[in-house]
């Protein structure tokens, strides 16, 4: 039983908690009155006028309730009392900041983005956040308020073009600005590719140091969200981990998102900052108010075992643990839970030492397989830990197939593909 | 009154046209509503009116836009007005300037065709267009080139010697022996090392400009880039965003009239580059090229409207009077009478000097002198860079990130692990034995 959501930033007063009561069934406790139902979604997140939930129809009065009392819209609501849309595909883990950190409050990780650019922009005055639609808040709410604290000279729309949000940014470190772009979707990157694969991860090299773009950060939303198809879904971390000269981070929750865009935003390399969009307003946790910085390049223990390390980033992370705790209860299996959090450059040694200690990897990520970046992890590893390995490395990802729409429950490294690889290395 | 206004607005006598034709409107409270809000919003306050008439509008109905020039091709102003008066000292800087490049270029695509450099590629009749506009910038001007820009950088005080390292890739190189030759930079001229892709410098320009106007820093960008390279989506993006954005920048086109062998007739339809420019709301004018003149006063106006914000875009028409680079031979698609033409009926630097002469401030003697001086001094540079030893081979992992992260480090031990084994296979005996 985990609370896991806030909701209802969308309609005033309307202070909703969701509890889960066993898989597929939520309680709502909303401004002190309790509504349960059927839940098989999560908020998907990303729509500025509220969340989208599907729910089956199991009681159509109480669902309608639920969701009014959340605040969702009539579309929502139609969809919540009716269709089908997808099925949650994680349960978000939440994690306790390092008291050390000081006091903390509720964020979701929209507002921790938030949180984190309000403070670099507070702290630098060149630092300027921009992007498509960023000025009116985001169409994830990333940049809200902002432009009113800041101004519109360094919170501010640019064209559509994603190859000129790049090359802008570049432009604006170059000549010694923080620039911190936004790409809209992960899926969007792509125009930029160019110039951040020849131009930002060059430029110190090419130039013999004489002139860099190191405070350059290109923040995007990747990942899947239950129905974003082809170009809502992609998590193109591997594209770029495969350019020297970038770092490369994605979060798992609010708490690192803070930190690792921090680290990215002071850090004297350009960084490119991929959020996993499902999380954007489900995942909720406790975060230090003040500035922290979480180290780029490593990675991190989130759950301790002795028999398969598991490692992987963002969304699928939170699908690592619950297979832990299957595999724990289900097999007796004790798995070590890796989040990798940097990509480029990432954190060899913790993944070596920990599969040293267990002697079975899996790697799991959304991307598709082939030369997904698990690939990079487990050559690498067992190059490194082959006297160790007692099964071959298992890479759970995935299919080599564009993201689809409707076949998404099947085209995700679900739990149950993840533990049964578990189970299969253990046996093997 | 409804065609006055639009005139009033318009440089285009097509735009007149249509207006005038227009049946006289009844306009609603509605249409006043619209038109407002289309004006206002939608088209950056440009006032605009309903037509009933159905015309698609010709784009070759436009007036082309004209070629300005201060001088003739003897170098004799046709508008005293245009003569910005150098003093003795500018004008002979800016022909030393022009015809040492020129010299270097010479030198220097003779040593790669002798496999003593691996690449080059010249700036022959286009080097009034880089002084032209380097002396109207303020040196503190931040200055994004493609690669044909040359001269920009000579005029600023690069170096001779510095040129040469570059080439050779050697340790007193300060680029460090990363890129190809003619990918120059300099931080202390603020010239951004050149990289090879093709305008990725533009849209960075426009960052940097943003930068600048924040900062009340009374500095402008100038970014150059050539006719074949304004194709490229990013000159698209960098027009908008400077447009949108209001940034001090100067978009610099070198029409010269080729993109490798591309024609260009084949790189577009319209009225060349600065057919673009008003379309997105950039003040813009073409000019001769090959003009020092006037693309100095070009340049010098632009940097005035671009101080106030007004991004500028300048198309400077010349011809490329070499071959694309010393890997092309520019005879497989044009003919070398077009080229012998041009080089003859219209040459930048020969132009200037029959200036210079008129005033006396140059003459016969001095430009033996001076030529030889220039190959002496290149030569001299030219022959010590060849003998510089490259760096020691880490200089390869250094500044991929700002510092050297553990995989580099690793990668880094692992080839010297291999050197020690199979060190004799390799060029050693031309780097540095020791890392700094």
């Amino acid at each position: 039983m985990r609370l896991f959501c806030l909701v209802s930033k969308w309609r005033a007063g309307a202070v909703c908690w969701a509890r889960q009561l066993r898989s597929g069934v939520i309680s709502f406790v909303v401004n002190d009155r309790s509504v349960s139902c059927y839940l098989l979604a999560a908020c998907t997140s990303g729509l500025p006028s509220g969340g989208e939930w599907s729910v089956r129809r199991e009681n159509r009065e109480m669902v309608t309730l639920a969701s009014r009392l959340v605040g969702l819209t009539r579309q929502g609501q139609r969809l919540a009392a009716g269709s089908f849309r997808m099925s949650s595909h994680f349960t978000f883990s939440p994690r306790t900041a390092d008291p050390s950190l000081g006091e903390t409050t509720k964020m979701n990780l929209f507002t921790a983005v938030n949180n984190a650019m309000d403070q670099a922009l507070a702290s630098d005055e060149t630092a300027c956040v921009f992007g498509e639609d960023v000025a009116f808040g985001g169409v994830f709410r990333c940049s809200v308020g902002l432009q009113e604290k800041y101004g519109r000279d360094r919170v501010f729309n640019t064209p559509l073009c994603e190859q000129g949000i790049a090359g802008f940014g570049i432009g604006l470190a170059v000549a010694g600005s923080t620039a911190i772009a936004e790409i809209q979707f992960g899926d969007y990157i792509f125009p930029a590719f160019d110039q951040i694969v020849n131009e930002a991860a060059k430029y110190r090299y090419r130039s013999g140091g004489l002139f860099d773009c190191g405070k350059l950060t290109i923040r995007a939303p990747c990942g899947a969200v239950g129905h974003g198809a082809l170009y809502h879904s992609q998590s193109p971390e591997a594209y770029f981990s495969h350019t020297p000269g970038l770092k490369v981070v994605v979060p798992r929750g609010p708490i690192q998102a803070k930190g690792l865009l921090l680290s990215c935003i002071e850090d004297d390399n350009p960084c490119v900052f991929f959020e996993p969009k499902i999380l954007y307003r489900l995942a909720v946790e406790d975060v230090p108010k003040e500035k922290y910085k979480v180290e780029l390049g490593k990675g991190e223990i989130v759950r301790s075992g002795t028999d398969v390390t598991m490692v992987g980033w963002g969304t699928q992370l939170h699908v690592l643990l619950e297979v832990a705790g299957m595999a724990q209860e289900k097999l007796g299996v004790s798995c070590e839970v890796i989040d990798l959090q940097s990509i480029l450059p990432w954190d060899v040694d913790l993944v070596a030492n920990s599969t040293v200690k267990t002697g079975r990897l899996l790697v799991s990520h959304e991307a598709p397989l082939t030369s997904g970046f698990a690939a990079e992890i487990a050559s690498t590893i067992q190059d490194k830990c082959f006297l160790n390995l007692e099964a071959p490395i298992a890479r759970v990802c995935g299919w080599d197939t564009p993201f689809p729409h409707v076949y998404e429950p099947f085209y995700l490294p679900s739990k149950w593909r993840c533990f049964d690889a578990v189970k299969k290395m253990t046996s093997f | 009154m409804l065609a006055s206004k639009v005139v009033a607005l318009s440089r285009s006598t097509v735009v007149r046209r249509i207006a005038v034709s227009a049946a006289p409107s009844v306009r609603s409270y509605s249409d006043d509503f619209r038109l407002k809000e289309y004006s206002e919003k939608y088209l950056g306050d440009r006032k605009v009116e309903f037509t009933e008439r159905l015309d698609i509008v010709d784009p070759k109905s436009f007036p082309v836009f004209p070629i300005y020039r201060a001088t003739d091709s003897n170098g004799e102003f046709i508008n005293p007005e245009n003569d910005p008066n150098f003093s003795k000292e500018e004008a002979v800087k800016m022909y030393e300037s022009m015809s040492l490049l020129n010299t270097m270029d010479n030198i220097l695509y003779n040593s790669q065709r002798q496999g003593r450099i691996s690449f080059y590629m010249t700036n022959f009749g286009e080097e009034a267009s880089h002084v032209g506009s380097a002396a109207a910038l303020d040196p503190s001007d931040l200055v994004y080139g493609q690669y044909r820009e040359v001269g920009v950088l000579l005029h600023r005080g690069f170096p001779l010697e510095q040129f040469m390292h570059q080439c050779y890739g050697n340790s007193m190189d300060i680029g460090k022996g990363k890129q190809m030759p003619v990918h120059y930079g300099s931080a202390e001229l603020n010239f951004v090392t050149i990289s090879s892709p093709l305008t990725t410098q533009v849209p960075q320009a426009v960052g940097s400009a943003y930068a600048f106007k924040r900062a009340k820093a009374d500095r402008v960008v100038c970014v150059y880039f050539g006719d074949g390279a304004a194709s490229e989506g990013d000159a698209h993006a960098a027009f908008n965003f400077a447009a949108t954005l209001d940034c001090p920048i100067i978009f610099f086109c070198r029409n010269n009239g080729y993109a490798i062998s591309t024609p260009t007739a084949d790189q577009y339809g319209g009225d060349g580059i600065a057919g673009k420019g008003p379309g997105y709301g950039l003040h813009t004018i073409r000019c001769d090229g090959n003009d020092l003149f006037a693309v100095y006063n070009a340049t010098k106006e632009a940097r005035k409207l671009a101080l106030q914000n007004k991004p500028v875009l300048i198309e400077a028409m010349s011809y490329r009077a070499g071959h694309h680079s010393t890997s092309d031979d520019s005879t497989a698609y044009r003919k070398k009478e077009e080229v012998d033409t041009w080089t003859e009926k219209d040459n930048a630097i020969k132009r200037f000097r029959q200036y210079l002469e008129r005033k006396g401030w140059w003459g016969e003697e001095q430009e033996k002198e001076w030529t030889q001086e220039c190959r002496k001094r290149i030569l001299t540079a030219f022959n010590a860079a060849e003998k510089v030893q490259k760096q020691h081979p880490h200089e390869m992992f250094e500044g991929v990130y700002a510092e050297l992260p553990e995989h580099l480090r690793r990668q880094q031990e692992a080839m010297d692990k291999h050197l020690e084994e199979y060190g004799e296979h390799y060029p050693m005996e031309n780097f540095k034995s020791e890392a700094k």
